[in-house]
């Protein structure tokens, strides 16, 4: 497909769609960061034990992980499969269709 | 609680498990497949994820080694919160070209190569079956811990006779409800429904064990967490080295592991359930883990030294003579183990009936595919067979390990063993430079290399690797110790082998895809899969072969099964318009067909099938090129259209102005013929009414004379209308005779000040001239050219509005032609009115209506048009300016071009 056919300015909807799929692939680059943050607090170094510490750390982040995902999901899902508009036209592109149905002889449409 | 009411409810649970199955089966067969499709479902049988060495060992880990335990659990989570990158993509692949197993996708995208299909199956299966030995390992165990009591009975049935129990078990389980269908990508709702309870079970047994101990033994989480800070792990050692590559080998396990493949994708009924699983499967390994320090650590200070931490979770409620919570307990381990066993029994016997056993007969057999016998029944058959070969093999390995500690390990080291797959499959969906020959060079390498650096020393040094090997090197050479390949000795054995495997792995993947050069089928792959969300044309590869319909229809049913395989060729022969079960064998036909039976024995058997039956090789460079082409074609389709369309808008908008040119047209040749008559009906009047009163008969002749003149100039002016009327009509249409002569402009612009010079003359007017510049040589219609000059020098005179009208003729020379301005310092002419005035009878004023018809201006026009050159209003000049442009050398060619121009 000629890359003309994509628009090129999206609608508010379609927009926000794009920037939750950011987030969304973002958030285990964070999620990283925030697993490997006690390697810089050293913990084996520190005077005081900190397992304790580390367990409510670790689990703290790990729920508000999981938060942040269940947004991302809830607010991807519904339009997983849903059209594109382009800003200022009536005209819907379908992307990301599939989904649902088995993608037997047809490709599946396109993404970004 | 005694060991044979134990026995009870586990034989009571099994029976629970199976009933439950079968109901499962029984709805979907029903088609009542909602709850059975729900995302919670789909979530729910990931946690197979979670075995018995979690359920167990996890508590085993945190009370030995303290936080790191938790690194296990937190890969996971962020290959699921990044679903949008890996998994989204893994899922729409094995949609859509129907994959079986990891071995199935690692093949179909390397061109269908079925040698990377039994490289990545023999890996499996050796990572596997230890694991699967653990599994029976820690079942065994707990029965053991419940036997406690009565050792004798368990001494005599002995431990190997429970795992030979619970092998057996498990394996009549799986075939029963892993093997009813072949078609790997249908679901088997049975197993996945008593994976999902299962799942539950353990839940809510590990959270029950933990909030017992934390609200029942210690005092709340306060407590707790003191207990924590004053247990022999408190303090936290972390190493960052084994702490990132254990997050990042468990990363891998998720998307390599062939049981959690075969939940993950080829399970998967809708894309969606991932983004629910996205949130709820970190979810739960979050509440799996919640308790594992705390059961840790009370077991540590409560149980008696020695004891084995890895059934903490199964002792602690015993011993505090907690007999039902124990049981739960147990049952959740059971659970963890069973539902592990399960699916990796299913994953593995998928692998190797599809890579190995069907492969194998088929080339054994040697003849066509054409009348080779029940295929349906052979890779059904193989597939038991495998199944209880694999449990097989999980039982003897037990048996030979003699449920050694060194179990234990195998968790983790499966884990990395999985893991080498994983530059191959990331490779294989983002990467369209990745080949097969990079892909073996890779999985070899890092295979061989786990092996020996990893696996052979985990067995024991009395086996596999001598005690030599393992402090010298492999013949002796110190850079090729197992535990410190090329001299680095300071690692952790674990992460040395994971970064010596994966490092080389990777290297190797590397490099030999780049220096090879990919057959046209593996390119096809390549794209189908890396553009997998692209709208790529449909990359088929088949040509138009020999294949015959019929013969399709006999091999698909051999396959697929009869009913459902004339099922299938009815409607894609309906989809074709044609009645009957026979549809062409287009290329799009045995495309669907290959991946309809690719679901059944996995791409790389379906398509020598189906090569066998078409004749030969399947695609050529030729097909690539014609699928690109076809990708070519599409774009340039689409880009005429554009070009189409917008050619079509331009001539719409010419034709637009065209239309509105010619109502204006119209209307103006209306207005023409109104003040035509007009022009010509006021001095016909004045000189019908002057004529009557000459022929009074008592006239004075003063009055005759008079009146005369009054007729004589009223029929001179209708004479001069007419006169210029018949002008313009001749020089409108072209048809003129042109003197064409040379002149001086200078004398040219004289003669016209001059001639004009009768216009107004009881006016004061003010001519500014540059002399120097205007002589030059005109060769052109001298008349008609010094005609423009005089009309426009007496408009200045006639309608210079100025206190002191004065008039600037400025002649400048421009290339070939000359540019003559005549400007005056009146009022000039308002903008609206610029447009009208070359148009006839277009007069700014009536009062001043005295001169001409108002045809001046439009003769001026067509005269310069004749001439090949123009007149313009020049605005801005501070008065009315008319700018005349004219070739220095009159010829007709150029004429004719600014005039059609």
């Amino acid at each position: 497909m000629p890359k003309s056919s994509q628009p090129v300015f999206l609608a508010r909807r379609s927009y926000r769609r794009r920037r939750k799929m950011d987030a969304a692939r973002l958030l285990p680059i964070g999620g990283a960061v925030i697993f490997m943050l006690p390697v810089a607090w050293e913990p084996a170094s520190t005077p005081v034990p900190d397992t304790a510490r580390g367990l409510v750390y670790i689990f703290a982040s790990w729920v508000m992980l999981i938060l942040a995902a269940l947004i991302l999901a809830r607010g991807l899902a519904p339009t997983y499969d849903e059209e594109e508009t382009a800003e200022g036209s009536g005209v819907l592109r379908r992307r990301d269709a599939g989904g649902g149905a088995a993608p037997r002889a047809t490709e599946p449409p396109p993404e970004e | 609680m005694p060991f044979n009411m134990l026995v009870a409810f586990c034989l009571l649970y099994v029976i629970m498990l199976f009933a439950v199955a079968y109901f499962a089966e029984r709805r979907a067969q029903r088609g009542r497949l909602k709850f059975l499709h729900s995302p919670i479902i789909y979530t729910l049988s990931l946690s197979i994820y979670c075995t018995a060495w979690t359920f167990y060992g996890a508590v085993g880990y945190a009370a030995r080694s303290g936080l790191e335990f938790v690194t296990i659990y937190l890969g996971p989570t962020l290959v699921f919160i990044g679903w949008w990158w890996i998994l989204r993509k893994l899922v729409r692949i094995g949609r859509a070209q129907r994959v079986t197993s990891i071995a199935d996708l690692i093949s179909s995208r390397y061109g269908k190569s079925n040698s990377l299909g039994v490289i990545v199956t023999l890996m499996s299966v050796a990572s596997a079956t230890p694991y699967i030995a653990l599994q029976l390992q820690s079942v065994t165990l707990s029965f053991g811990v419940f036997a406690a009591d009565t050792p004798e009975f368990w001494v005599m049935s002995g431990q190997g006779e429970a795992a030979l129990w619970i092998a057996g078990g498990l394996a009549v389980f799986t075939i029963l409800f892993g093997t009813r269908n072949l078609d790997a990508n249908e679901r088997h709702h049975g197993v996945v429904m008593a994976i999902a309870l299962e799942a539950v079970v353990k839940l809510v047994a590990l959270v029950a064990v933990g909030v017992f101990v934390v609200w029942g033994l210690a005092g709340g989480v306060a407590d707790v967490l003191d207990k924590v800070a004053a247990s022999p792990i408190a303090d936290w050692n972390l190493k960052p080295g084994r702490f990132a590559g254990l997050i990042f080998v468990s990363a891998a396990a998720i998307l390599t592991l062939p049981r959690m493949f075969q939940v993950l994708v080829v399970e998967n009924v809708s894309e969606r359930h991932l983004a629910t699983a996205s949130w709820a499967f970190p979810a739960y390994l979050m509440m799996m883990s919640l308790f594992v320090l705390p059961i840790a650590v009370v077991g540590l200070e409560r149980m008696p030294p020695g004891t084995n931490p890895d059934l903490f979770v199964l002792t602690l409620p015993l011993s505090e003579g907690q007999g039902k919570l124990a049981l739960l307990a147990f049952l959740g381990g059971f659970s963890s183990a069973t539902s592990m066993v399960i699916v990796a029994a299913i994953a593995l016997a998928t692998m190797v009936s599809n890579h190995i056993v069907t492969p194998l007969w088929l080339a054994l057999r040697r003849q066509s595919v054409r009348e080779s016998g029940d295929v349906r029944g052979l890779v059904l058959t193989s597939r038991r067979v495998s199944i209880a070969g694999v449990l097989a093999m999980g039982y003897t390995y037990y048996h030979l390990s003699g449920g050694s500690e060194a179990l234990a390990a195998i968790g983790l080291i499966a884990f990395v063993g999985a893991a080498q797959v994983l530059p191959a499959l990331l490779g294989g969906i983002f990467w369209r430079g990745a080949t097969h020959v990079g892909a073996r060079a890779g999985l070899l390498i890092g295979f061989a290399i786990w092996l020996y650096t990893l696996f052979l020393p985990s067995v024991g040094t009395s086996g596999w690797i001598s005690a030599s090997v393992m402090a010298e090197g492999l013949f002796g050479i110190d850079w090729l110790r197992p535990h410190a390949l090329f001299g680095f000795t300071g690692l952790d054995p674990l992460l040395h082998a994971l970064m010596w495997s994966l490092l080389l792995n990777t290297l190797a993947f590397l490099i030999f895809s780049m220096s090879s050069f990919p057959p046209p089928m593996e390119r096809l792959q390549g794209l189908a899969f890396v553009n997998v969300f692209d709208q790529a044309p449909n990359a088929r590869g088949w040509t138009r072969g020999q294949a015959d319909a019929e013969d399709l229809l006999s091999m698909s049913q051999r396959i697929l099964g009869v009913s459902e395989a004339q099922k299938f060729f009815q409607s894609e022969a309906a989809a074709q318009g044609k009645t009957g079960f026979l549809p062409d064998t287009t290329p799009e036909f045995i495309t669907t067909l290959e991946r309809e039976l690719a679901g059944s024995v996995g791409a790389a058997t379906a398509h020598a099938m189906i090569a066998q039956l078409s004749g030969g090789s399947s695609v050529s460079v030729q097909d690539l090129i014609a699928v690109a082409g076809e990708a070519a074609e599409i774009k340039e389709y689409s880009a005429q259209l554009e070009a189409k369309s917008e050619e079509l808008a331009r001539t719409a908008r010419a034709l637009r102005e065209a239309n509105d040119k010619l109502t204006e047209l119209s209307v103006q040749k209306d207005a023409f013929l109104g003040q035509i008559s007009h022009e010509l009906r006021t001095p016909m009047t004045s000189i019908r009414a002057f004529s009557e009163i000459l022929m009074e008969p008592d006239l004075p002749e003063e009055m005759r004379q008079k009146y005369g003149e009054i007729i004589h100039e009223e029929a001179r002016r209708l004479t001069r209308l007419l006169d210029d009327l018949l002008d313009l009509s001749v020089l409108e249409n072209r048809r003129v005779q042109l003197n064409i002569g040379a002149a001086n402009l200078h004398d040219l612009l004289s003669k016209a000040v001059q001639a004009a010079g009768s216009t107004r003359p009881e006016r004061k007017f003010r001519i500014e001239r540059d002399p120097s510049v205007e002589h030059m040589a005109v060769f052109t219609d001298t008349d008609r050219l010094l005609q423009v000059f005089i009309n426009l020098v007496s408009n200045a005179r006639k309608y210079c509005d100025a206190e002191l009208p004065k008039l600037r003729i400025e002649v400048r020379k421009r290339g070939p032609r000359v540019q003559i301005d005549f400007i005056d310092n009146g009022s000039g002419i308002p903008k609206k009115a610029q447009a009208l005035i070359f148009e006839k009878f277009a007069r700014l004023t009536d009062t001043s209506r005295a001169g001409g018809a108002g045809l001046g201006l439009a003769i001026c026009r067509e005269i310069m048009a004749n001439l090949g050159g123009t007149i313009d209003y020049l605005p801005g000049q501070g008065g009315a300016a008319f700018r005349v442009t004219l070739p220095l050398r009159y010829s007709e060619a150029e004429a004719r071009a600014v005039m059609e121009g």
